[in-house]
Formats: structure tokens, C-alpha cells, sequence
């Protein structure tokens, strides 16, 4: 990286994408050799349309500050329409997420195909600038370690059950 | 706990310039469960494959990671290695620290941290793998051929030939298809029927092929290798099997001046009758529509009559008949974009201003082939279809309804350039003192000897190009005029002509949308059958088993098609070559016990590969209902795995646990 910032905030992201297009995208950006910033870890999944949203808070339960979907444009998925399956139900748990009290502005949910190699290169770019400008995710951080009743740093809008409650 | 080895590449410099191998190697060797982790230079070489093989046995391990290059490029190798030294396939991993590290960073720590990152990713993945067995597939072999023009003739006899049967459905009551209907075939001037008729016959006489005219595909049940066709015979009224084809029938018909649709309304025919003379098979058809006695169920009854074998069944009716086999060849080819009126999509009804339907001598270049063609109405003459009288002036239009998103298609039809040039040619052959005008958009040539035939309208044979659109046609003082623009000239251009020649755009046949969803075959926004990749694969399709070839899959001329067609038939020998086929056993499956039987699944599926079920003890008591995978069927997308509601489907090879493990090794 040019940016001599050792000391400087560095997003941990994860990007969740499909074995057809966006993955093909961004082995495109290595073979074009396309520079990104080195914060993004991609997981293989045969397609969007596999993506268990449980998947996303799991990321940023393990201290992930940004997360990416991405898959095939609409019309062209491999299996013809798991694309349009993980964007209704993305449509439907963004709003959960918001309940929830997660930024969904930590969520991006882009289309790229195996020839834009260029595409993901900005996708990475500006989602990397997007993390840092936005600082760490704590609020879910180590959730799972969370001892029911146990008062942590809860997220804001997240009610820990109190042991007063378990009746 | 699974004994890993960790195999780091240094792919050359690729890898190791940015990456610090050494390190890497180092690092992953710590986590627990890996046994061994080591660097080679070129793990994908000899050397670096054995090297991979000798751990396995040295180190006793029972799974593999691999930090190299993309699994694209090389997972199935690293497997294939893995495998013969005694490991399970699928639980091979690769990390892919080239195109993903080394070659998009520079910082050296960096990148090695992240080269670390994505191997223990793999790692944890890797722990959690199954061992898998390749699916193995019965496999029919006999194919089902749909539509019997030049395309599926060809596919059907390359597979014939090759030593299978094959059902081949045909929707009119003759194979040829659109060939059979041509005068003469660019660049060579061949006669089109010389060349196709005796293709025809040799699939009415070949004995491993099924021949179903009249017909269509009514059901498809089944996957890869085991389909079972449900065939609709259309009522014929006549019995093929003792029907002579003597003809006595058809000439005694008194309702003779119906429209025929092989010369595309030009010509005449009875109600019953055989498309044209050459029809494979030669057996008449009873038109329901026209015929006296069919509509009625009272009177005429002439032909029945006339016919000396008894042939003719008034009381006919439709027939399912239902076929298994292994592979399906899509070939349902193209018809010309209705112009100037509503599409089978209802989207657009371009070229009203051409006045065709409106004026008797505007026609479509397809009936411009039967006016040419010596079977056809006229007996090869080219005359006007109003009042019969030799054209001295004919206007050809190219690109109607091609190349417009405005008001038609966007996309080029391809043949009409080279069909337009020969008929310019073809007019001019038989009619001395004519003169052929063409309008064009880019006259596209591209094809062994294309452009010199082209060349040979203008030069030889005098046809006057103007590169331009006409905007309107209108009849006055019984010639129509033809108004357009020629831009090279940058003139308009006025010509009163006596007949018009549209050459319309192709467009997909009509019901092809249905056989696609029947066939769970895609198509695009025209109708255009989907291949699986447009260079690798062209006739694949989504549907394993199912190939396609021809017009169906976009605009081509005949030497493409049947180019295709064999194509499509080699694919189904290759399926025919196995006595079962194996496949990726990386597919879904359900908890059956867990399963809360909702059967969102069962809707999601995209391949109809899920099925409501029932779980049964072992003495067939029932227990409870459950959705059941159908593994011949399951291409592996996962999409049921996220809408389990109950958590009960899952993904060999991506499962939940491989996935979640993958996410927490991140932390």
C-alpha cells in the first residue's frame, strides 16, 4: 500500500461471492494485475442464491467492519436465477438488520461479472475507503461469546435478556 | 481430527515476489490438525505433485490444502493428484493467493498476512469436508430430437448413424422445415430441395430413427440420461401406416383453395394434403379447420371414399404417447418477425408503413423463395402475386425488423445480406430485362466465398445497391412506390417497382418459450435458446442432457446450423459412449427427519430438483412428509440451503459447516 499509515484504521472485510462471475472477476483483476487494497477476504459459494444472511451477522460477529455480496448481473447467474433469490431476500433482511440496530451501510450488495475485472477493482477501492472513513464495528464484535444476562457493550437497539425476565 | 497437509506455491516469482512463502508455510504449519505445510516452486508440476503424493503417504493425511493459483485453474488438478495418492477429491482445497494476493498487492507484509488469512480459511473449510463419491447416472441411450429441419435431420441422422435411436418430433406434417421451402442455396446455387430431400428420406428410412410428424412435445418428467417425453400426435385422420400416399384422396377433395402454408399463402391446397411433394413422410393430413366433414361430422366424405386402403379416419383423435430417453436436442429453428404486426411477445409491430398485408405484391423474402423456387406456386416463375404479371422492377429491402431497437430487433439476422444478394441474382437469372434494387444498412459478407457471391449481384448480374432505409411504400397507378434514401449518394430515392421483397428479421419459432420452460432450458429476452457458454460450450445448455442447434439458438445459415447440429449429436454420442455418467456429487440434500415439510424448497428450486416426499420406516410404515432431493436433477446452487427455514437442506461440499468454519477463521 502507498499510504504510510501503519497506525492507521484497517477494515476488516469479508466478501461473500459467487463461483461464476464474481469470483471470475476478481481472478480477472489478479491476471490484469489491478491493484485493491489488501483488506478483502473473498469466500467461494456456488452462488448468491446459497448465501444464508445469518452468514453476514456471523461476519461481523467475528470483527468484520464491512461486508460484500456480490454475484452474477440479473439475467446471467449460472443457475439461472439464484441472483434474484439472494436480492429479494436481501431486500427483506436489510430491514431486519435495521431493527436489529447493524448498519446496513457496512452491507454492499453489488453485481460483477467474470469480465469486469476493472469493476471489482473499484468495488474493493471504494468499499475499503467506505470502511476506513466509517471506523471499527465493535457492536457485534464477539457476540457469540456473550454470556446470556451478561451486561456487555450491547449493540445499540439490542435488548440482552435479563435474568429478571427468564421466567 | 483430519490430518492436513498445507502445500504453499511459489508459483516462480508470482507468488513468492509479494509473498513471503517461507513465512506462510511457517505460519500455517502451527495451526492444529496440519501436519505437514511446506513451499515448492511449481506445486503444479511433476515434481511438485509428487511432492504432494509422497507427504499424503508419508504423513498419513486425509486432506489437502493447496495455496497456489485459482481453483479455476487448477482444483480439479490438486484433486486428481490427491486422489490417486489415496485422498478423497473433495477434500482437496485451494487458497488462491496468486490472483487474489500476490498479483493485486505489493506490500510484502501485507500480503503475506492476507496469504495467511486465506489458507487457514481454507484450512478450516478442509477440517470440516466430507469425503464425496461421484454421483453415478443411468443412462438411456436414445435421444429425442425436437424439430425436424435441416438442423435436427442432421442430428438426428449423426446419431442414428452412430448406432442410437432416436425419437425425432416434428410439429407440421412433413420434416424439411425451412430449407425444404427454398429455391437455391447461397453462395453455390445449389437447389435447396436437391440437397435436402434426400436427408429426409434418409430419415423416413433409417431404421433407428422414430419419426413423429404432426407432433409436439407435450410433458418432459426426468433428468440427465433418464428423460420420459410425453408426445402429442395430433389428429391426422388418416392412417400413415396403410396410407399409399397414392394421392387419390387429395385429388378428390372439392375444398381445394385453402391457403397452403408451405408456400406461405401464395399457393393453394386441399384439406387434406401433403405439404408439398416431397414430403417425408408422403402421407396427407386432414386440415380440421377446413374439412367439410370434420366440421360439420356430416356430409362430404369423399376422400374417405376415393381411398382404396381405408385409411382415412374421420373420428381421429389427439394421442399421448410417451418416449424415454437419455438426451434431448433442441432444434425448433426460426420464423420471420411478423411485420407490421402484433409478435408472439407482444412487444413490437413495426413496418406498418411497408404495407404488408396491405399490398398483394409486398412480400416476405420467404415467400419470395417459393415464387423462385421450381416446385413452388408458380412453377418457378416470378410473377406478381396480384395479377400475375412478370416484375420488371423489384425492390429488395434488407434489415426489416433487424438492427432497429426503435421499432424491431437489435440484433443482426445474419442471412439476410446473402438470401437478398441471391434473390437479386436469382430475379435476374430469370427475368433478362428486370432490374433488382436493394436497400441495405452494411452489406455483411462474412463466410467462405460470401463476398465474392455478393459481389457477383452487383458486378454480373447488375442489382443496384443504395445504402439507405425506405420510409414508406405506397401503391399508385398499380406500382408501388418505394421511397427511401440512398445516403452514399446523399439523395432520396424515388422507384416505382413492381413488387417489394421484405427481408424480415428471424425470430425464434413460435412455442419455443414453452418447450424452454418444459426443458428448463433458458432463453433470452428474444426467445433465443441459452447455451451454456458462448465459446466453450455452444450447445450445452443449463439442462444437463439437453443440447441445442440451429436457429433456435440465434440467426444462422444452413452451414452453421448443421455445424451445430452435429455438434449437439457428438455431445449426445459422448453421453451414449458410458454405461452410466458420473456427476459432481456436490448437490443438496435434505434432512429428512429435520425436514418441517413446507416445501419452500420445493418452489425455490430453480431445476425442479427437490420433491415433496414421504419418509418411511424400513418396513414402509409412513412417518411424516419431508422434501426429497432428486440427485440427477441438482446442479448445486445452494439456493435451497438459505431458504430452509428449518435448517434442513444443505450443500455437500459447501455446507453450513464448511462455510461457517471458513468465516470464523477469521476472526
Amino acid at each position: 500500500m502507498s499510504e504510510p499509515m501503519p497506525m492507521s484504521f484497517e477494515p476488516k472485510i469479508i466478501a461473500f461471492v459467487c463461483n461464476w462471475c464474481t469470483y471470475l472477476g476478481a481472478d480477472l483483476a489478479g491476471t490484469n494485475r489491478l491493484e485493491y487494497p489488501p483488506n478483502v477476504r473473498i469466500i467461494r459459494l456456488p452462488c448468491t442464491g446459497r448465501i444464508d444472511f445469518n452468514l453476514l451477522v456471523k461476519a461481523f460477529e467475528i470483527g468484520a467492519d464491512a461486508v460484500l455480496v456480490s454475484g452474477c448481473h440479473p439475467g446471467d447467474c449460472h443457475y439461472t436465477a439464484g441472483n434474484f433469490h439472494a436480492r429479494r431476500r436481501w431486500m427483506l433482511f436489510r430491514s431486519l438488520l435495521e431493527t436489529l440496530g447493524i448498519e446496513t451501510e457496512r452491507i454492499h450488495f453489488t453485481w460483477i461479472s467474470a469480465a469486469e475485472g476493472k469493476k471489482f477493482q473499484q468495488v474493493i477501492g471504494e468499499i475499503t475507503a467506505t470502511a476506513r472513513a466509517m471506523g471499527p464495528y465493535a457492536a457485534y464484535q464477539g457476540l457469540s461469546q456473550v454470556q446470556v444476562g451478561q451486561a456487555s457493550t450491547p449493540a445499540a437497539g439490542l435488548q440482552t435478556r435479563q435474568p429478571e425476565d427468564a421466567q | 481430527m483430519a490430518r492436513i497437509g498445507v502445500f504453499t506455491c511459489w508459483c516462480g516469482e508470482n507468488i513468492a515476489r509479494t509473498v513471503d512463502v517461507e513465512q506462510v508455510s511457517a505460519a500455517l504449519g502451527q495451526l492444529p490438525g496440519v501436519h505437514c505445510s511446506l513451499d515448492y516452486k511449481y506445486m503444479c508440476s511433476e515434481p511438485g505433485q509428487s511432492l504432494i503424493q509422497e507427504k499424503i503417504k508419508s504423513e498419513n493425511l486425509d486432506a489437502v490444502v493447496v495455496a497456489s493459483c485459482s481453483p479455476h485453474m487448477h482444483l480439479r488438478t490438486f484433486r486428481k493428484t490427491a486422489a490417486n495418492a489415496g485422498v478423497n477429491p473433495y477434500r482437496v482445497e485451494m487458497a488462491n493467493i496468486r490472483e487474489h494476493c500476490s498479483w493485486v498487492h505489493h506490500d510484502r507484509a501485507t500480503a503475506t498476512t492476507k496469504a495467511i488469512d486465506l489458507i487457514r480459511m481454507s484450512v478450516a473449510k478442509v477440517r470440516w469436508d466430507e469425503p464425496l463419491e461421484p454421483i453415478k447416472v443411468p443412462v438411456t441411450r436414445r435421444a429425442l430430437v425436437v424439430g425436424g429441419g435441416v438442423a435436427g435431420i442432421q442430428a438426428a441422422l449423426d446419431i442414428a448413424d452412430g448406432g442410437y435411436e432416436v425419437v425425432l418430433v416434428e410439429r407440421e406434417p412433413s420434416i424439411g422445415g425451412k430449407m425444404a421451402g427454398l429455391s437455391e442455396t447461397f453462395p453455390t446455387l445449389d437447389c435447396s430441395q436437391c440437397i435436402l430431400t434426400p436427408r429426409m428420406v434418409e430419415v423416413g428410412q433409417h431404421p433407428r430413427i422414430k419419426l413423429y410428424t404432426y407432433s409436439e412435445v407435450e410433458q418432459v418428467e426426468g433428468y440427465l440420461g433418464n428423460f420420459t417425453i410425453t408426445i402429442r400426435k395430433k389428429a391426422r385422420y388418416v392412417d400413415t401406416k396403410s396410407c399409399t400416399g397414392c394421392g387419390d384422396c387429395w385429388n378428390a377433395c372439392p375444398i381445394k383453395r385453402n391457403p397452403s402454408e408451405f408456400d406461405y399463402g401464395l399457393g393453394m391446397r386441399p384439406a387434406i394434403y401433403i405439404p408439398f411433394p416431397q414430403a417425408v413422410p408422403a402421407r396427407p393430413v386432414i386440415d380440421k379447420e377446413t374439412c367439410t366433414r370434420i366440421k360439420k361430422g356430416k356430409g362430404c366424405g369423399l376422400c374417405e371414399k376415393k381411398c382404396l386402403t381405408h385409411s382415412i379416419h374421420f373420428d381421429d383423435q389427439d394421442e399421448l404417447v410417451s418416449e424415454k430417453v437419455g438426451a434431448v436436442v433442441v432444434a425448433t429453428g426460426f420464423k420471420l418477425y411478423s411485420i407490421g404486426q402484433q409478435q408472439d411477445d407482444g412487444a413490437t409491430t413495426g413496418y406498418g408503413e411497408y404495407g404488408y398485408g396491405k399490398f398483394k405484391d409486398v412480400v416476405t423474402s420467404l415467400q419470395f423463395e417459393r415464387l423462385l423456387s421450381a416446385s413452388g406456386p408458380t412453377g418457378g416463375r416470378v410473377v406478381r402475386p396480384s395479377d400475375g404479371k412478370e416484375p420488371k422492377n423489384v425492390v429488395f429491402l434488407s434489415c426489416v425488423g433487424s438492427r432497429d431497437d426503435a421499432k424491431g430487433l437489435p440484433y443482426c439476422s445474419k442471412i439476410c445480406c446473402m438470401y437478398t444478394a441471391k434473390h437479386a441474382m436469382l430475379y435476374k437469372h430469370k427475368v433478362h430485362d428486370g432490374q433488382a434494387h436493394v436497400f441495405y444498412m452494411d452489406i455483411r459478407a462474412g463466410g467462405k466465398n460470401y463476398e465474392e457471391f455478393v459481389r457477383r449481384a452487383i458486378e454480373q448480374d447488375g442489382a443496384r445497391y443504395y445504402r439507405g432505409r425506405v420510409s414508406r411504400i405506397y401503391e399508385e397507378n398499380g406500382k408501388l412506390v418505394v421511397r427511401g434514401a440512398d445516403t452514399l449518394a446523399g439523395a432520396p430515392v424515388t422507384i416505382e417497382a413492381d413488387l417489394v421483397v421484405l427481408a424480415a428479421a428471424v425470430v425464434p419459432a413460435t412455442g419455443v418459450r414453452d418447450l424452454a420452460r418444459k426443458l428448463n432450458v433458458g432463453y433470452d429476452q428474444y426467445g433465443f435458446l441459452l447455451e451454456s457458454h458462448p465459446k466453450l460450450r455452444p450447445v450445452e445448455t443449463s439442462a444437463a442432457g439437453v443440447f441445442i442447434c440451429g436457429a433456435c439458438q440465434a440467426p444462422k445459415d444452413i452451414p452453421e446450423a448443421v455445424a451445430q447440429a452435429s455438434a449437439a449429436a457428438s455431445k449426445a454420442l459422448i453421453m451414449f459412449g458410458h454405461e452410466e455418467l458420473t456427476r459432481e456429487p456436490e448437490v443438496a440434500r435434505i434432512d429428512e427427519k429435520n425436514c418441517a415439510a413446507c416445501f419452500t424448497c420445493v418452489r425455490t428450486c430453480p431445476y425442479h430438483a427437490i420433491d415433496k416426499a414421504e419418509l418411511l420406516t424400513p418396513r414402509g410404515v409412513f412417518v411424516k412428509r419431508t422434501a426429497r432431493v432428486n440427485p440427477g436433477l441438482c446442479m448445486g446452487c445452494g439456493t435451497c440451503v438459505a431458504v430452509c427455514p428449518s435448517k434442513s437442506a444443505d450443500l455437500a461440499g459447501f455446507t453450513e459447516q464448511e462455510i461457517y468454519a471458513e468465516v470464523e477463521a477469521l476472526v
